[in-house]
């Protein structure tokens, strides 16, 4: 079977896949940099708990496999009482790992900002939370965007895993597809494709020129 | 909830158990070899002049490091039979593995040779060594240092994704229930309660 | 001139250790150097001097083939260096010929460049055992020896991170004059040094013109160093020798206004 008739017979699943691909990557995008930016400010937080807390959760979530976390959140917290759907369950898991490779970023360009920028807010007798929202954050998020850019391949990647669950995303139908037909070089090889011409005409170009923008935005470009 | 632990079932699978992990974590180590290995093959191969060959590793790099490890080893394992190869699991998953990783490893050597000093390249020529000699006794021996952490970070990645290998059955479920302690637990205790209650 | 136009070897009886003829080097739309032409005869010690970005410093790295030249020819020791004989006419040399031709050229940079994964002997050995193929007690009496030449033996097994700048850099004349060239390059060697160590270097420097028949060409702002040891001073300017001649001639009585400029200028920053 030539790739055009597979692409043909099979291409609306495959699209079907991509949409849910997409879905999960830019939802568990937001709880990415929702887990992260908060689990950065945690770390940097005076009170003890709360940066015992972020720590945590940052340490727990480097430091094991996103399959492990992927099949702790869908499998042992319905033991706990709380059970999600596995497209959930999928975002979620996706969302709070590489939030918490995240956090470490948010945390390094936070860190990165001149001490005087935040002595300069101090002497206008800002806030602490004034001066993070219009002082720092603006300037760290200029320095955390290239990191992320290749974070959020790290990310999309990762979606992949949530056909473990089945989550009928890319990968999954690729399998299905590949356990009905035995085309496997056509079905693995065009979702192979898919996930490249993702990261590398989409997220990439967007982070780029979100860097640019941020960049005039204070100034530097 | 509440569920028996039964240990005599626990004991009976005890060498499985232990065999997979073995198998597992072979692989695992086999396929950082390759990756140490084909990761400064292509390292070096961007570093050569015949601009073709650059722009293919390069693009090769990029496609492999984007695109997800698990449909990697998917690809590697189902594919082979379509042209008459046939891999076991086990290589499967260490072809993939070793492939995956030796693309970001390239990236490690590739900033490790960049961060080498013009200078020393200049003294090279100087004192005219062949550029297999820069490379072998200069070049690389000062690219390594600075690559080790960055080739520590990625052995440690390689054992955090090796569960993924039971997607092709390297270790059978019950690998799962080790690597993955609670996620496995909650899977044996349904084997349980399922056998119990005679599902 | 067509490069085919050179003469495949220089004739008999006009054969200097180093010619350069009608040299262009050009970094995009900027040409550094304008149709350099620059002779040193053999055992002749010539210094460099000139304002930076006057080229200075590109006519070592083009003698000793780090940098490609636009236009002209280089021979050494009466062969082309950047040329090579192919069917009776010169084409842009290979690699190999390149190799061959490097043999006879050393050099010494601004930054050493001392390999620091090796201890100054082992600095000194790499190229007599890795290039030349010496076996290793040969090219370890030579280097030793050459170590106690620059008065770095006692030093010999230490990495060059426990070494001054002054020491390094004697330690990198000496792993240059282990490979035995005929050609020695000195590219600003002083100009990473603190002062009070100047003086070690310049003095190695010093025997080397005293006592041995090399052929030297030297860039440094060191002026009083260029007036005591050269045999001839070039001040470039703008790519182009301005103005040369004994250095004598040259620091005494200077005929040009940008020399004069140049070297009141020099003075009165000391």
């Amino acid at each position: 079977m030539s790739i055009w008739e597979f692409l043909q017979t099979y291409g609306a699943r495959i699209i079907d896949g991509t949409l849910v691909t997409a879905a999960q990557f830019v939802l568990a995008t937001l709880v990415a940099v929702t887990a992260a930016l908060a689990a950065a400010l945690g770390k940097l937080s005076r009170n003890l708990a709360v940066r015992g807390l972020a720590v945590t959760y940052i340490e727990l979530f480097r430091g094991t496999s996103l399959l492990v976390q992927l099949y702790w959140i869908f499998f042992v917290l319905p033991l706990f009482g709380i059970t999600l759907d596995k497209f959930t369950a999928g975002f979620l898991s996706v969302g709070l790992n590489i939030g918490a490779y995240g956090a470490e970023i948010v945390r390094g360009a936070i860190q990165a900002v001149p001490k005087g920028q935040w002595e300069a807010a101090y002497a206008l007798s800002m806030s602490p939370a004034r001066r993070m929202r219009r002082i720092i954050l603006p300037q760290a998020l200029v320095l955390m965007l290239p990191p992320w850019g290749n974070l959020l391949i790290e990310l999309l990647k990762g979606t992949a895993l949530v056909s473990l669950i089945s989550v009928a995303d890319l990968m999954f139908q690729a399998k299905q597809i590949n356990a009905s037909t035995f085309l496997s070089a056509q079905a693995f090889g065009t979702a192979l494709v898919v996930y490249y011409l993702l990261a590398r005409f989409l997220i990439t170009p967007a982070m780029r020129r979100l860097e640019r923008v941020m960049a005039q935005r204070l100034g530097r470009a | 909830m509440r569920f028996d632990w039964q240990w005599d079932f626990a004991w009976e699978i005890l060498p499985r158990l232990l065999a997979a992990t073995l198998n597992t974590l072979l692989a695992a180590g086999i396929g950082y070899a390759i990756a140490v290995v084909l990761g400064l093959v292509l390292a070096l191969a961007q570093r050569t002049p015949w601009k073709p060959l650059t722009f293919i590793v390069r693009e090769a790099v990029e496609f492999i490091r984007s695109t997800p490890l698990v449909l990697q080893i998917f690809f590697v394992f189902y594919v082979g039979p379509q042209f008459g190869i046939r891999l076991s699991p086990w290589t499967a998953g260490m072809i993939a593995i070793g492939l995956h990783y030796s693309a970001y490893l390239s990236e490690v050597y590739r900033a490790g040779i960049e961060a080498v000093p013009k200078g020393q390249w200049e003294a090279c020529r100087a004192l005219n060594m062949s550029t297999r000699d820069t490379y072998l006794r200069i070049v690389i021996p000062q690219a390594l240092p600075p690559s080790v952490a960055g080739m520590g970070n990625y052995l440690v990645g390689i054992f955090k994704d090796t569960p993924m290998l039971s997607v092709i059955g390297v270790a059978d479920v019950i690998f799962l229930a080790i690597s993955l302690p609670a996620a496995g637990l909650v899977r044996l205790f349904e084997g349980f309660v399922r056998r119990k209650m005679g599902m | 001139m067509d490069h085919g136009d050179y003469p495949l070897e220089l004739p008999e009886g006009d054969r200097p250790m180093v010619r350069f003829m009608n040299v262009t080097k050009r970094y995009g739309s900027l040409t550094v150097l304008d149709n350099l032409c620059l002779d040193v005869a053999e055992g002749e010690m010539v210094t460099v001097i000139g304002p930076s970005g006057s080229g200075k410093t590109t006519v070592l790295r083009m003698l000793m083939t780090l940098e490609t030249i636009n236009g002209g020819i280089i021979y050494v020791d009466g062969k082309p260096l950047t040329h090579m004989e192919r069917n009776g006419r010169l084409v842009p040399a290979d690699e190999r010929h390149l190799r061959k031709m490097r043999s006879s050229i050393g050099m010494c940079f601004q930054h050493f460049n001392l390999f620091p994964h090796m201890t100054a002997l082992q600095n000194c050995m790499e190229g007599p055992v890795q290039v030349l193929g010496l076996p290793k007690a040969e090219a370890r009496a030579r280097s030793e020896e050459l170590l106690e030449m620059v008065g770095m033996i006692e030093k010999k097994d230490q990495h060059p991170s426990r070494l001054s700048g002054g020491q390094q850099q004697r330690v990198a004349i000496a792993r240059a004059l282990a490979m035995r060239p005929k050609v020695m390059l000195f590219d600003e060697v002083t100009s990473a040094l603190d002062p009070e160590v100047i003086g070690e270097v310049t003095n190695v420097i010093r025997r080397l013109v005293g006592e041995h028949n090399l052929t030297m060409l030297m860039v440094t702002h060191q002026m009083g160093f260029a007036r005591d040891i050269s045999d001839r001073v070039c001040f470039f300017y703008r790519g182009k020798i301005e103005e040369q001649g004994p250095p004598d001639q040259l620091f005494g009585n200077p005929q040009r206004e940008r020399t004069q400029q140049f070297l009141s200028a020099v003075k009165e920053a000391d």
